[in-house]
């Protein structure tokens, strides 16, 4: 399918009777089918129309609460991004600028779909398998859409996206950028390969698959932490501890916090590379064995006792970082330690261990920069929106959710994607990713920041049906979200400072 | 891919925002077309009216769609299909001006279907909006619609004033940003004429001709390499408008003007309004098109 020039060929629509050619990169003339790369793709900012007609509903107003047929909305409604369209290049007014009213303050918000071309995806995976080294391409496709990041405790970080990838590099590494990041922005689970490491299946809020295996939990902590956490609950009960961990291996009789309380040693030999006293890296390979190696039978670490120090009938405790894996032994006339049955005694600390682990997830943050152009829509005073950000007077929400904002210059903000509604992402074929975001702020701060006064329109209005008279965009669609009950009203007096000194 | 894919069919549906007076609009959409319907009058035959629209639109797109190569063409061949029909007589007389029967398509669908609503029914006014080509149905009372150009300044763009008696049937506009590719630069041309498709074909001729040609500041490409079945072919398409002068905007505007005023004065549209950059021109030759001074709520107009 490809013409001489190396370039994708047009393609042949057949979504409906037009059969459109599309050129590459291009939407056919209804534009909502576009060729993405020789490929026919549905553009995604229709989804919120289809969705609500799939399900066989009248497509409502897109309140904060399911709609209840009344025409005049409740004072609890607020209206965001999302579908909003743009006015791209800002240089009118946003699509919507919306007054309303809590609580006696006239408050206004201004809504519009950002194009973030500086954006990126911060992905924060609940594991302590090695993904990869720092620094490593993180690929969909085949296309370098990322790097591996800083490791976090107990979490592995990968940063995606951001310009370079998005217009720095090959039309298609820029596209599979972006389909990856708008995949993932609206839970959808992506796969991603690591040179050098591992195959990943990430999504939002769920386990990370890794090299096909289902991350579940989250370890306590290292195996030399872990010994630290629980060396006074198992003294007294048995002679030895070890916490298989891939990453530090710890042993409870060498270690300072049991040696601080009085453990004795017991002439235990672990094989591998001892770093300080009871913390051992490297004892065998990484695997989805205990505690993240690749060991099935945890003695394998583990030499001939000392005889000068070890006594027959010592007992020794083996276990994971996540209690997942356990084991009782004592050392027979010979010292070779035998298995017994885990005695009773020690069985609630491996289920404390467990029950300490959490849950293992992938969390997506996405992050963007809202301090170029999308102000003017704002204002007509760009700074002056950002720094009204920066004192608070103004609530930056994403899709009614909370938003992140960096320090220092610009409006730079991050969001955690699974607090904002289903498919509230979009993209341009530029490519960017497309954002909701609504400023939200008292009228007399929005009039002092240089704000479109005369687009300003009433609640109630916009919730009828109208638009804004600036916006040029056909709203496809709109529906009623619930809104998530862990996100802060954006107009609740909370969030601002006029409100918290008053009262 | 001799694979047969079944066409996505028409779809209607009322849209959520019932108006001040609780009456409903309803959607119809296939591929490229979506048209908003409003009928106001007695409820029974609103109902009856919205049905006979509703059946009207189920074979548009399939008609047109055969006929597609020859609306695309320049030649003066008569299509036999009844929306093609409307496109070629609002197109014929601008020849032997380079223009396609798809010039008046947006318009001619929206007139059609008008039509079939009206037809034997009592209505004090209908409108059916095609992506901001409407066409109007008045018997009592007036229309009010606003043009949304670029307000950057803030200040409003034009109102249209429309009254029973004044024989309008339609109002269109063109421009660069617009859903179809432009020759010219305007952002924004309205038209109202005896019907949606003469205002359509009116406003995209309008809209060509307010243009700088040979300007460095334009960025254009030729029409088939952005949309490889275009109507205009090779011809080149604004794709980008950079600053312009006082005496630039004005000069593009001028151009404009000519050519609205000649079509006026051949019958073929009944006021225009063209806006540039923030800088506006009518030619109405009564007050049916006017600039307010205060901003306006009304509904918009967007190409």
């Amino acid at each position: 399918m490809s013409a001489a020039n190396g370039k994708p060929e047009k393609i042949r629509c057949d979504a409906c009777p037009v059969m459109c050619y599309i050129a590459d990169g291009r939407s056919g003339a209804c534009d909502r089918y576009a060729n993405e790369d020789g490929k026919l793709v549905r553009l995604d900012p229709l989804k919120i129309l289809e969705n609500a007609a799939e399900a066989g509903t009248e497509i409502v107003p897109f309140l904060e609460r399911e709609w209840d047929g009344e025409i005049v909305p409740g004072p609890e409604t607020f209206i965001t991004a999302i579908g909003a369209g743009t006015t791209y290049p800002d240089y009118k007014p946003a699509p919507f600028i919306v007054a309303s009213e809590h609580e006696g303050v006239d408050m206004v918000t201004v809504v519009t779909e950002g194009i973030f071309s500086y954006c990126g995806v911060k992905l924060k995976i609940d594991t302590d398998r090695h993904l990869g080294t720092e620094c490593a391409p993180v690929r969909a496709d085949g296309e370098i859409v990322g790097h591996v990041t800083t490791s976090e405790y107990g979490s592995q970080m990968l940063s995606l996206g951001g310009v370079h990838h998005l217009t720095g590099g090959s039309k298609k590494e820029g596209r599979v950028t972006c389909s990856t990041m708008l995949g993932l922005c609206n839970g959808e689970a992506a796969d991603l390969t690591i040179d050098g490491g591992a195959e990943i299946t990430v999504q939002a809020g769920r386990p990370p698959v890794i090299n096909g295996a289902l991350e579940e939990r989250m370890r306590v902590g290292c195996g030399s932490a872990t010994v630290g956490m629980f060396a006074a609950q198992w003294m007294g009960l048995v002679d030895e501890v070890v916490v298989v961990d891939d990453h530090i291996t710890g042993v409870m009789s060498e270690h300072q916090a049991g040696k601080v309380i009085g453990w004795q040693p017991t002439g235990i030999k672990i094989n591998g590379r001892r770093s300080t006293p009871g913390r051992y890296f490297q004892v065998a390979q990484p695997g989805t064995g205990w505690g993240g190696t690749n060991l099935t039978d945890p003695l394998k670490i583990i030499g001939a006792f000392d005889p000068k120090t070890a006594k027959p009938g010592l007992s020794l405790l083996m276990v994971s970082t996540t209690g997942e894996h356990a084991a009782y032994f004592e050392l027979d006339e010979n010292l070779d330690p035998i298995e017994k049955d885990m005695p009773e005694r020690l069985q609630p600390s491996v289920k404390r261990i467990e029950e300490n682990c959490e849950p293992a997830l992938t969390s997506v943050l996405f992050m963007a920069g809202a301090g170029g152009s999308l102000r003017s829509g704002v204002t007509e005073h760009p700074v002056g929106l950002t720094r009204s950000v920066q004192k608070a007077l103004t609530y930056v929400s994403s899709g009614g959710a909370p938003v992140f904002i960096w320090p220092g210059g610009g409006i730079t903000f991050m969001v955690d994607v699974t607090r904002l509604p289903k498919n509230a992402f979009g993209y341009v074929p530029t490519p960017a990713l497309v954002a909701p975001i609504e400023f939200t702020m008292r009228a007399d701060d929005y009039r002092a920041l240089g704000g479109h006064m005369d687009y300003v329109m009433p609640l109630a209005e916009a919730l009828d049906g109208k638009t804004g008279r600036q916006s040029d965009h056909i709203l496809k669609g709109r529906r009623g979200v619930t809104r998530s009950g862990e996100n802060p009203w954006p107009t609740g007096p909370g969030n601002y400072p006029w409100n918290r000194t008053a009262s | 891919m001799s694979k047969t894919v079944p066409f996505e069919g028409p779809t209607a549906r009322w849209l959520p925002d019932r108006n001040s007076s609780g009456r409903r609009r309803l959607h119809l959409s296939q591929g490229p077309i979506d048209l908003v319907i409003e009928a106001v009058g007695d409820e029974q035959e609103v109902a009856r009216a919205y049905a006979q629209a509703h059946e009207a639109f189920e074979m548009v797109l399939e008609e047109l769609a055969r006929e597609l190569p020859l609306l695309r063409s320049s030649n003066a061949a008569c299509p036999r299909g009844r929306v093609a029909r409307l496109m070629h007589a609002a197109t014929a007389p601008y020849r032997p001006e380079f223009i396609t029967p798809m010039a008046a398509v947006a318009g001619s669908v929206a007139d059609h279907i008008l039509a079939r609503l009206v037809e034997g029914r009592t209505l004090a006014r209908a409108y059916v909006n095609n992506g901001g080509d409407i066409a109007l149905h008045l018997c009592e009372g007036i229309f009010r619609i606003g043009i949304c150009d670029d307000p950057v300044t803030g200040a409003a763009g034009g109102v249209v004033l429309l009254n029973a008696n004044d024989e309008i049937g339609g109002i269109a506009t063109s421009g660069w940003r617009g859903r179809s590719h432009s020759l010219g630069i305007a952002d924004a041309v309205t038209v109202v004429a005896r019907s949606a498709a003469e205002a359509d074909a009116a406003a995209t001729m309008i809209a060509n001709q307010v243009d700088l040609p040979g300007s460095p500041r334009i960025e254009r490409t030729p029409a088939h390499d952005l949309a490889p079945d275009s109507d205009l072919g090779g011809r080149l398409v604004t794709t980008g408008v950079g600053d312009l002068t006082r005496s630039e905007i004005a000069t593009a505007l001028a151009n404009g003007e000519t050519a609205a005023r000649s079509y006026l004065e051949r019958g073929l549209l009944s006021a225009a309004y063209l806006g540039l950059a923030g800088e506006r021109r009518t030619v109405s030759p009564t007050t049916m098109i006017t600039h307010p001074q205060n901003p306006f709520r009304e509904e918009p107009v967007c190409a």
